[in-house]
């Protein structure tokens, strides 16, 4: 481990092990309680590979009563409980507890209800995203939230995460496309949020739900809104010498009033990674290359990239492509979708950042990161939903070399902050999770962090739901509810009264 | 009773400070278009956050704008128009509807009724563009969360929960709001004769197709006949109608489509669609209309048969928008919510809310959807984690709340 630090074990828990793995037992069939080293060994981290932590025991429900009566245990006994999905994560919101349960969704997994007229479909949290889309696509339906990771990652964890990915500027992240979830609480109350309809009363709890990343409760059910594919859809290389007029085209398309399907950015080391790996054909003379994607009626499609290509020229493209088939358009984001594991191939660890930005920043903060990247002795490779100003930067390191994850993690550290400095935020759909629970502060007071503890402790006073993620300090919650009054000497001075 | 003014975070932070610590309760208003929404409540004072008004940051190719809270929704629609941007959810001005005057609501407001109109079911609600929020909570302390950037999972999303909160979670003083780029043309295509459930099933037709209707809405010829369209006026029938928006070739190219798809008759060109779908997003067929009025939201295929239902209850009249998910019914006062929201139940479920109603009713009757007791405690202890003393908008929820 480095840095980090995550909550003490509870001695006492642990000296009952035995005891909890036979009530897990009483619970569910024996073999989905996982207790063995060695067959525990894969949930020990997720996709945040940087830390890892073996469970006390891992639990497989499958059913939603299941969940329920483990959760009402855990609540009843004390015992800290991890949810995890895939494991597919970059954050570490998976992170197992040593004193904890590890509660894995993956038998979870049926699809319950396709319903073409409502345009909803109702699915068990271990159902993988790409699955969805797989289920309704025969009807020329899909789920448009496309996070990298879909094939393996699943509906509950994009819940959890409230993930993005490369379509989001138009057609919105998981929170925007989630209709009801049915929800477990650590008291073991089995809760239903929305459904086939649109909004709730007060108060939006499924909205509060999307993003929580496991700290509130267990989502056991999703119904997602399936919208019709796009008639058709065309996609764009624009190379550019510099990353400034690379940026500066992305703001031109937006400010004529176009909202492209996929508007995606890779830097230098980005491209030469991800063309050595996969022959996307991307040109390798190029300091940042764009690929804008148009998608609905064919007739729309023409007419954008009729307006799209003169703005690039204007803003100096020194390449251009214009997909001529679906085969080739699949090519191009072939490029943009193995960028992870292409800078994979080049060093033998990476850290994956996830800052937002105010798009306008991007040459300051490129420059700046350059620079960093310099000072600690690490490459970075840019790709960059520059739609959204979501910028992911990887960072290149060697575990086995000593201080270098160390060097790494300050280097991230420090791209955040940066990221924070000119106006975004830490993270825009991969999480806090351990990875940036303790940058909180950068961006939210004491007083804040504390307002969102207090939601928290609505739902789990005890903090026994994947604690240790997200925020920095653990307070109590009979702490965070008592009401300071800081009366001040005059009694409504000044205020104009009518 | 008094009525106080803040001008500034530090007058703001005192009202609370005393109110907290003399149990005064306050009714919090932006510009006070929406008090006859929700319960009728009583408080000791009324706390007015309209002080806090002007646009304080607007970034076009950043798709964000920024405002303080009591601003006049007029002003930031006037401040995008000029930069050919808009509120994609369309929000809706229920000022006439209940009984004031249009244009006059704020976006701290809009978003704490997270209003939205046709558009909702392609762009999303107020709340799914609710980017960052800045507020003083009941406890009398400031906090933020959110941001100013369009992709953000950074902590919990509060902006979710103050949406839709009716101002009873916190005193909102900023907001960031996600804005985006205006349709250029948009066109109604419409379709005469049908009856309710035949309506919806043409809306259900379109909105399956790839021609990305923004906006489905069915009008029984009741309804049909308060339009100031004329062709929706004079229609003498029902009228069913799907909007299409975007570039104008492609705009053009999909209404043909649509038209072939549902062997539709007229279309409605700029500004007769315009002011159509600004109808109904305000409710302007009840806007005269003596009843109370509910708004219901359920499954679309469910629209038809509660619509039905409640036209059995006896002098209710009913239009559908969101393919057929949200009903707008106009009924007597002395209809039973319990048999409203039985009929939602029927169906599988929704919400149904008395948007407006005299305050004797609102005093009465249960507003909003009454929640199981699970989600009932689990709503008490939110209102608790922000609001512990109960004092602001106490009651406007549930008498308890």
């Amino acid at each position: 481990m480095s840095s980090l630090r995550m909550p003490a074990p509870d001695q006492a828990v642990l000296a009952r092990r035995a005891e909890i793995i036979a009530a897990l037992r009483a619970i569910l069939p024996s073999a989905n309680v996982i207790d063995a080293q060695n067959e525990m060994k894969v949930y020990e981290s997720d996709a945040f590979t940087a830390y890892r932590q073996m469970p006390m025991v891992v639990a497989l429900p499958e059913t939603t009563e299941q969940v329920a009566r483990i959760l009402r245990y855990c609540s009843d006994q004390k015992i800290r409980v991890v949810p995890r999905g895939a494991g597919t994560g970059l954050s570490g919101g998976a992170l197992p507890l040593a004193d904890g349960i590890t509660l894995g969704l993956s038998k979870l997994n049926r699809v319950l209800e396709i319903d073409f007229n409502n345009r909803a479909v109702r699915v068990q949290p271990g159902v993988t995203n790409l699955a969805i889309t797989k289920a309704v696509e025969h009807a020329g339906f899909y789920y448009a939230p496309d996070p990298s990771s879909q094939i393996a990652c699943t509906i509950g964890g994009n819940v959890a995460e409230n993930s993005g990915g490369v379509h989001c500027l138009k057609y919105g992240v998981t929170t925007n496309n989630l209709l009801g979830l049915e929800v477990v609480t650590l008291d073991g109350e089995i809760i239903t949020l929305g459904g086939k309809y649109l909004d709730s009363e007060p108060y939006d709890l499924m909205g509060l739900m999307a993003g929580s990343e496991g700290l509130l409760g267990v989502v056991t059910e999703v119904t997602v809104r399936i919208l019709q594919k796009p008639a058709i859809a065309r996609a764009v290389l624009l190379g550019f010498s510099d990353n400034e007029s690379a940026g500066a085209c992305v703001s031109r398309i937006i400010a004529e009033g176009i909202i492209p399907g996929g508007l995606e950015m890779m830097d230098r080391p980005a491209i030469h990674a991800v063309e050595a790996f996969v022959k996307a054909g991307y040109p390798l003379d190029v300091e940042a290359l764009l690929i804008v994607e148009l998608d609905g009626p064919s007739v729309e499609v023409d007419e954008l990239l009729e307006r799209v290509l003169p703005l690039a020229r204007a803003c100096g493209a020194v390449y251009e492509r214009t997909s001529s088939s679906e085969a080739e358009r699949i090519k191009f984001w072939a490029g943009r979708k193995n960028a992870f594991p292409a800078i994979g191939r080049l060093s033998p660890d990476y850290l994956c950042m996830d800052g937002t930005i105010p798009r306008r920043a991007l040459p300051q903060v490129l420059k700046r990161m350059r620079e960093l990247g310099e000072h600690y002795g690490l490459g970075v490779a840019n790709v960059f939903h520059a739609g959204d100003g979501n910028l992911h930067p990887l960072i290149m390191y060697d575990a086995d070399k000593p201080g270098e994850l160390d060097r790494a993690e300050k280097f991230g550290a420090d791209i955040l902050k940066l990221c924070v400095a000119v106006g975004g935020v830490l993270t825009g759909e991969h999480g806090v999770g351990i990875e940036k629970r303790d940058l909180m502060p950068e961006m939210f007071s004491e007083d804040d962090l504390k307002q969102q503890q207090r939601v928290k402790c609505a739902f789990d006073p005890e903090a026994l739901l994947n604690p240790g993620k997200v925020f920095p300090h653990l307070h109590r919650c009979a702490e965070l509810g008592r009401v300071h009054v800081h009366r001040g000497e005059t009694r409504f001075p000044d205020l104009p009264r009518f | 009773m008094t009525t106080f003014r803040p001008a500034n975070e530090h007058e703001l932070g005192d009202c609370l400070t005393h109110a907290l610590a003399d149990k005064q309760t306050l009714d919090v208003r932006g510009r006070g278009t929406k008090r006859g929404l929700g319960r009728d409540m009583q408080t000791d004072h009324v706390l007015d956050m309209s002080g806090f008004s002007g646009i304080t940051l607007y970034e076009p190719e950043e798709l964000i704008l920024q405002a303080r809270a009591g601003t006049p929704l007029a002003e930031i629609e006037t401040a995008l128009t000029a930069h050919k941007q808009e509120l994609a959810f369309e929000p809706c001005d229920l000022g006439p509807l209940l009984r004031g005057v249009a244009g006059e609501g704020s976006v701290g407001g809009m978003f704490a009724c997270n209003l939205s109109g046709p558009r909702r079911i392609k762009a999303g609600a107020a709340r799914d563009h609710f980017l960052g929020v800045t507020a003083y909570s009941g406890r009398a302390e400031m906090f933020k969360a959110g941001g100013r950037v369009v992709k953000n999972v950074t902590g919990y999303d509060l902006c979710k929960l103050l949406a839709n909160s009716y101002g009873t979670l916190c005193v909102m003083t900023d907001v960031t709001v996600k804005v985006l780029p205006a349709a250029e043309k948009t066109r109604t295509v419409l379709v005469f004769g049908l009856d309710d459930t035949a309506g919806v099933a043409v809306l259900t037709k379109a909105l399956a197709s790839a021609h990305e209707i923004s906006a489905a809405a069915h009008l029984p010829a009741d309804v049909a006949g308060r339009s100031s369209v004329s062709h929706v006026r004079n229609a003498g029938t029902s009228v069913t109608a799907i909007r299409v928006e975007g570039p104008a070739r492609s705009v053009a190219h999909r209404c043909e489509a649509l038209r072939k798809l549902l062997g539709a008759g007229e279309e409605l060109h700029s500004q007769n669609s315009k002011v159509f779908w600004c109808e109904l997003r305000d409710v302007h067929p009840f806007v005269d209309d003596p009843r109370a009025v509910w708004r219901i939201s359920v499954a679309p295929q469910a629209g038809p048969a509660v619509g039905v239902a409640l036209k059995g209850l006896g002098d209710v009249s009913v239009f559908y928008d969101w393919g057929g998910g949200l009903l707008w019914a106009a009924m007597l006062p002395g209809v039973s919510p319990l048999d409203i929201r039985a009929e939602v139940t029927a169906v599988g479920g929704g919400h149904a809310m008395l948007v407006r109603g005299d305050s004797e009713l609102r005093k009465t009757i249960p507003v909003f959807e009454p929640q199981k007791p699970a989600l009932a405690g689990l709503t008490r202890r939110i209102k608790d984690a922000f609001d512990p003393q109960r004092i602001l908008n106490p009651g406007r929820l549930a008498p308890d709340s």
